[in-house]
């Protein structure tokens, strides 16, 4: 699915939730990695180098601050990702070559993560305007690729 | 076949029975019809769909999700059989409904978003991932008799 593009609607929901779970990011990152290698374990075979691939551990920790410091980054540069993440997405596309379908993965644990987190403030309105930005986000990563 | 081990199955058992049809039915299929609005076309007599509002207030919607979530149950019932017990089921989505297989799949992702909500911590890693199977395996069996 080729994600649209995010409407003004769109992203002042995704900035206003944004503000609320912010201070949560790192829990958020960890459980969000943390479920993707326990849900889709053939996502474990890009962490090899890890010693502990178990939830919540230290190496998991450490990158899921990685991965939500990128989303709040997104955020920030929600005008324009492709300018704004160009760097990431270059280190995706030449250094780390994620297989693209990952992206759609991660994204839906790290709304599975804000269901549990956060039940009445994740509704269906903010629910969409998150997956659209989760996908306008991957897209942007995935640009350089080829 | 699909191998369950005993714990799968008393976790689909322990997750399903935390489950209220009649709430989590509703909220799922309004999910679906808000985050994938193409999946309305399904749904053409059922009124204004045509904001989050009104898909959340639509008596319609929240029968359906009734319906839906109600036939879950079968699977439940029946998880060393599961495509035996949707194979008419499937046959009808395709034949008559002319369903997309693909949105049993965008269904099944809006059904855990929901469960998580309701579950919050209880969903762990582990009770995800065993869910999802089952789901996954519904999914297939959704999709099985279209040919």
């Amino acid at each position: 699915m080729t994600p649209m593009s995010l409407t003004a609607k769109d992203k002042d929901t995704v900035k206003a939730f944004w503000a609320k779970i912010a201070g949560k990011a790192d829990d958020i990152g960890t459980d969000a990695l943390s479920r993707m290698l326990v849900v889709y374990p053939q996502t474990k075979t890009y962490f090899s180098h890890w010693k502990d691939l178990s939830p919540g551990s230290a190496p998991v920790r450490k990158h899921g601050q990685t991965v939500m410091g990128g989303v709040a980054d997104a955020v920030k540069k929600i005008d324009d990702l492709s300018a704004g993440l160009l760097s990431l997405s270059e280190l995706h596309a030449f250094t780390l070559r994620v297989d693209p379908a990952n992206f759609k993965i991660l994204s839906h644990n790290i709304l599975v993560v804000l269901a549990t987190m956060f039940p009445t403030d994740f509704t269906p309105e903010v629910h969409v305007s998150v997956d659209k930005f989760l996908a306008a986000l991957s897209r942007a990563l995935s640009e350089k690729y080829r | 076949m699909v191998h369950w081990t005993d714990k799968e199955r008393s976790t689909v058992r322990a997750v399903w029975e935390k489950l209220d049809i009649d709430q989590i039915g509703p909220e799922a299929l309004a999910r679906v019809l808000i985050v994938y609005p193409w999946t309305e076309r399904y749904f053409g007599g059922f009124g204004d769909m045509f904001t989050a509002t009104a898909v959340l207030n639509n008596s319609k919607v929240a029968a359906q999700g009734k319906v839906v979530l109600k036939a879950l149950d079968r699977a439940v019932k029946n998880m060393d059989n599961i495509k035996g017990t949707y194979a008419a089921l499937s046959r009808m989505h395709y034949e008559k409904l002319n369903v997309d297989p693909d949105n049993f799949r965008l269904l099944a992702d809006c059904i855990t978003i929901t469960v998580a909500c309701k579950l919050k911590g209880d969903l762990s890693p582990q009770t995800q991932a065993t869910w999802q199977k089952f789901l996954s395996v519904v999914v297939e069996a959704m999709g099985s008799q279209y040919s």
